[in-house]
């Protein structure tokens, strides 16, 4: 499973990223988290409002701060 | 609505702390006990209204409804999106390139960026509660027209050469990303969201209040009248000059405004300024600095300036 947080720095998407490394542990998921702030890259997710939450390629949320909970569930 | 809570207080300052109705420091008193949990009271209900309406728009849904819209209509509708989509700072760079990609033209994308930092919902908030839906619905209505017209100047000036990231546009019409949300985690978020917004501001709220209260009490109307209310042809552009590095602190300069118009100041020159704190910010203007021409900010700035000022003393010739 590939995890990407979309975000240009600032600091809610610092935030989802510790919230999704907490989920994956919590969840016991073998994943990979990377963190994408290469702003041509969001672009080509279409995501216009950050943070954004993307999961093997397929946008889950964008603009929301999430809890560790709903994490969980977009991660299926 | 809030005749009770001022009743009450009535009680509290005048009869149980024995205070003096005409003198300076009961009237003080009593606007700032008064004053700050009647703007907490609303800032909390329209945020939260503002807030839950907004998870139904968000910037992904705009950018597909703006593709391939006409030079006009694209940017009456912008300036629309503008007031109910939220805006942040950090997201203005995706939100320029993407509009980009999406192939919106320039001006279009303007309108956007200048409606939507000036229709924030702190803003509307605070200008609520503070002067009424009258002035609310001026500064609304006003604040669309200077966008819809300042972008559709920009889109005129022909300045796409000066955006610094080569941007690809994309090719047919995009896809909405397709994000499912109950009813409940819309209410969540916008709770959490009206919370952590409301944490950020209520000290400047308190302090804004706290000096309309001194100002209130114990500065005298004439003292204001001369130096804020005088209709002199420096008096608009002085408070838009003064708006621009406040952008942080609307929440703490309206509470001013709404004492200093109580006590005289030209609603043309009030409305200027509340206009320029929320759509002429520094913070905004760095960051764009990282994909955008100095020139092109500065035509922005320049022509929302000019815009709000034309505001300013429309306002102050009619009233």
């Amino acid at each position: 499973m590939k995890i990407e947080i979309l975000g240009t720095g600032c600091s809610k998407c610092k935030t989802l990223f510790e919230l999704t490394q907490k989920a994956v542990a919590q969840k016991g998921l073998f994943a990979q988290i990377e963190k994408v702030e290469d702003i041509m890259k969001i672009m080509e997710y279409g995501v216009t409002s950050t943070p954004a939450l993307v999961v093997d390629g397929v946008v889950k949320s964008s603009g929301r701060s999430l809890n560790v909970d709903e994490i969980i569930t977009l991660l299926g | 609505m809030f005749e009770m809570w001022e009743k009450l207080v009535d009680t509290l300052v005048y009869d149980v702390w024995a205070m003096d109705k005409a003198s300076a420091m009961g009237s003080a008193i009593h606007f700032f006990i008064y004053d700050t949990l009647k703007i907490y009271m609303l800032l909390v209900m329209i945020i939260f209204a503002i807030s839950l309406l907004r998870t139904y728009f968000n910037t992904e849904k705009v950018r597909v409804y703006l593709q391939g819209k006409s030079e006009f209509t694209g940017n009456v509708l912008a300036a629309l999106f503008g007031i109910i989509t939220p805006f942040c700072s950090c997201s203005a760079i995706p939100l320029f390139l993407g509009f980009m990609q999406a192939r919106i033209p320039l001006g279009i994308t303007f309108s956007f960026l200048i409606s939507s930092p000036m229709n924030n919902e702190i803003a509307i908030a605070l200008l609520f509660g503070l002067f009424g839906w009258k002035v609310t619905a001026l500064y609304i209505g006003f604040g669309l027209l200077v966008a819809i017209l300042g972008g559709f100047v920009v889109g005129r000036l022909k300045m796409e050469k000066y955006i610094l990231i080569p941007v690809t546009p994309m090719n047919g019409d995009l896809e909405e990303v397709k994000i499912e949300l109950s009813l409940k985690q819309r209410v969540s978020d916008a709770w959490n969201y009206t919370s952590d917004i409301f944490k950020k501001i209520y000290p400047y709220v308190l302090v804004g209040v706290g000096i309309g209260a001194f100002i209130h009490g114990y500065i005298p109307t004439e003292f204001i009248l001369k130096y804020a209310g005088s209709n002199t042809w420096y008096s608009v552009p002085l408070a838009v000059m003064l708006g621009i590095p406040m952008y942080s602190n609307a929440a703490g300069v309206m509470p001013l405004i709404e004492v200093l118009t109580g006590k005289g100041m030209l609603l043309g020159t009030a409305l200027s300024f509340m206009m320029a704190i929320t759509a002429l910010s520094l913070p905004e203007a760095m960051i764009l600095k990282r994909i955008l021409h100095v020139k092109l900010i500065l035509t922005f700035f320049g022509i929302v300036g000019l815009g709000i000022m034309g505001v300013g003393y429309l306002f102050n010739a009619l009233l």
